[in-house]
């Protein structure tokens, strides 16, 4: 019994060992980012490397705003991540209700339209998607980044997922009450669907307010650019300004964090339902 | 839309009507099948809705009503999808066996794009960098993942700061995060991993260059893709663990199984379908592929040398670069018949693990 328990005492200590260095490997670049956003540019690389800045130069988090227009950044990308996140969590819903819900004409070969994109990466045609959206006039225009996040079939699938969980015979009682689909639709499923509303939520905002390849693609007007978009051309232009690289980019992760931390419950339950069933 | 009929047009309608749904009725009687039963009622309560519509002189019938009802439903997302992605789909096939820069009327010419893609050195490296990329990646994406998953299920103290912990570089900005590595792995001396490295004992000279050296490059894209990601997988990792019986382990336990055994003979097994989800996506995740490359090696003018660029970069250079549209959607093309194997092979084992 005494050697079980030492042992077992072993493997714990061991284990927490392991998730230390784990832990480490996964903190020490945020770590080093923030120690470096407090320095002069010539004590970012001084060996061996001191964590906490002997004078912490808080300087650096104000002059970048005004090396760059990061206001600018942040307000375009603010807009274009909320104005995606409401347009796909609204349609989506919408068009999930009917293909979960209703009996319609067409249902499967609608439905069918979307599966058949899943196989389709983006990659695969936004050459002809940025030549069509050129043709519309959209090019180098925030609205070009909106439609082309805020339909995705991903969102329908979801909810349509979630929605197929709940029971028809709500529904049909309502359906008995009296009530019009839109009325069973905005009373009924929607309070019903806030798991997979938040889910379906954080995913976008986090692909958004991160997406890069698109902005690139298509922003080029340096006051339309996004927050990602700005702080490449920053670090591109000012390659040597690490201290206020890395102010720039701690504040870009303010706001995923708090996305993420406050609702991290729904990410991560989203990851494992959408993950486990496919 | 004021069409009137007179009672004897109406009546002579319904009878004909009535003359089709009787017939129906008699394949009905016939009709063995079951989904044959079934498209015949169908079609018969149409016939009825059809009858009962002339009858009561509606524009509308039920069924019509309710149709436009799910339209209405669906309509909003679906033209955004039909014209943003559906069409821009169909464009890309199309364009594919096209010549067009964009400006200049296109024009047909057949299998030439694809013929050109295999004559093109920097198609070659790019596809066979993906590929290396992906052999490199997965497994040790995997394996790291499913470590930290493993874990990470156990009872400790703090698991969910670790986990969350754990999953924050996935959900962190690229560009800042691939900032952070370019400056930790700085080519020069005084770069800090080179400076451990150092330390350690590897002489200055042959410190690695990491993303300025083509030797070294791939390793870095690759190093830097497995600790972003890993967080994703081990979060699927983590639901699959917590689907395992737990009395196969209490089991185990009365027959004396050490850890590693009951690893080997449980949860690896039963974590088996888990694994293939996770393989399949994280094949398909790397082959796409663009942005930690462009990040990492792209240096400050964008531009990939040909030790590190890949499909999509390829797809993108010959596109917004050259205006090749026709050869890059072919490219593309590539691309996504690598994609659907992979898919059709994730259809195969989704079967075989349903049952």
């Amino acid at each position: 019994m005494k050697v079980k328990s030492t042992n077992n005492k072993i493997s714990r200590s061991l284990l927490y060992v392991v998730l230390l260095i784990l832990t480490a490997a996964m903190l020490v670049p945020f770590a080093w980012m923030l120690s470096a956003s407090l320095k002069l540019d010539k004590d970012v690389f001084i060996f061996p490397i001191r964590w906490i800045p002997q004078n912490p130069r808080w300087m650096n988090y104000i002059d970048i705003w005004t090396k760059i227009p990061l206001m600018t950044f942040v307000g375009n990308t603010v807009k274009i991540t909320l104005i995606v996140t409401f347009l796909q969590i609204l349609t989506s819903s919408f068009a999930a209700y009917a293909f979960a819900k209703l009996k319609f004409k067409y249902k499967d070969t609608l439905f069918m339209a979307y599966i058949a994109t899943i196989a389709v990466p983006w990659q695969v045609y936004m050459v002809p998607q940025f030549m069509m959206m050129r043709n519309f006039g959209l090019n180098d225009s925030h609205l070009a980044i909106i439609f082309l996040q805020a339909f995705s079939a991903f969102g329908v699938f979801m909810m349509r997922q979630f929605y197929q969980g709940i029971p028809d015979e709500l529904c049909e009682a309502a359906r008995i009450d009296g009530m019009s689909e839109y009325q069973i639709y905005s009373k009924i499923m929607l309070p019903l669907s806030k798991p997979a509303l938040s889910t379906l939520t954080i995913f976008t905002f986090v692909n958004t307010w991160n997406d890069f390849l698109g902005p690139l693609i298509y922003l080029k007007t340096e006051s339309k650019k996004t927050l990602q978009l700005g702080l490449k051309m920053f670090i591109s232009q000012y390659s040597s300004e690490y201290g206020l690289i890395m102010a720039a980019s701690v504040l870009s992760l303010i706001p995923v964090l708090i996305v993420f931390l406050s609702l991290q419950k729904y990410f991560v339950e989203g990851i494992a339902a959408t993950g486990v069933k496919g | 839309m004021a069409k009137t009929i007179t009672e004897a047009q109406k009546q002579e309608k319904i009878a004909a009507l009535h003359e089709k749904r009787d017939a129906l009725s008699l394949l009905l009687r016939d009709a063995k099948r079951t989904h044959e039963r079934d498209s015949l009622i169908a079609k018969i309560e149409t016939i009825d809705e059809k009858i009962k519509k002339v009858r009561t002189g509606e524009i509308l019938t039920r069924q019509e009503k309710r149709n436009l009802v799910a339209y209405s439903f669906i309509a909003p997302n679906f033209i955004g999808f039909a014209i943003f992605t559906l069409g821009p789909i169909i464009f890309a096939f199309v364009l594919a066996f096209m010549r067009w820069d964009g400006n200049s009327p296109m024009k047909f010419v057949g299998l030439k794009n694809f013929i050109d893609m295999i004559g093109n050195a920097r198609f070659h490296s790019s596809f066979v960098n993906t590929i290396v990329y992906c052999i490199a990646t997965v497994p040790l994406t995997l394996a790291s993942a499913l470590g930290l998953a493993v874990v990470l299920n156990q009872k400790i103290k703090g698991r969910n700061f670790f986990r969350t912990v754990g999953f924050f570089p996935y959900v962190a900005s690229l560009v800042a995060v691939a900032a952070v590595w370019n400056m930790l792995f700085s080519p020069q001396k005084s770069g800090p991993v080179n400076m451990i490295l150092y330390n350690l004992g590897v002489h200055a000279k042959s410190l690695p260059k990491w993303s300025a050296d083509p030797h070294w490059v791939m390793f870095t894209i690759v190093l830097f893709s497995v600790w972003k990601n890993m967080g994703y997988y081990m979060v699927i990792y983590l639901a699959g663990l917590q689907g395992i019986n737990a009395e196969l382990y209490e089991a185990a336990g009365l027959d004396g199984c050490n850890s590693w055994q009951r690893f080997r003979y449980i949860t690896w097994p039963q974590l088996q379908p888990t694994t293939f989800f996770v393989t399949i996506i994280l094949t398909i995740n790397c082959f796409k592929v663009y942005d930690i490359v462009y990040m990492l090696a792209g240096g400050s003018n964008g531009i990939v040398s040909s030790q590190a660029m890949v499909l999509v970069y390829h797809i993108y250079e010959e596109a917004f670069r050259n205006w090749n549209l026709g050869y890059s959607s072919a490219v593309a093309m590539v691309l996504f018949l690598m994609v659907l194997a992979i898919t059709l092979v994730q259809f195969r084992g989704e079967k075989k693990y349903a049952n």
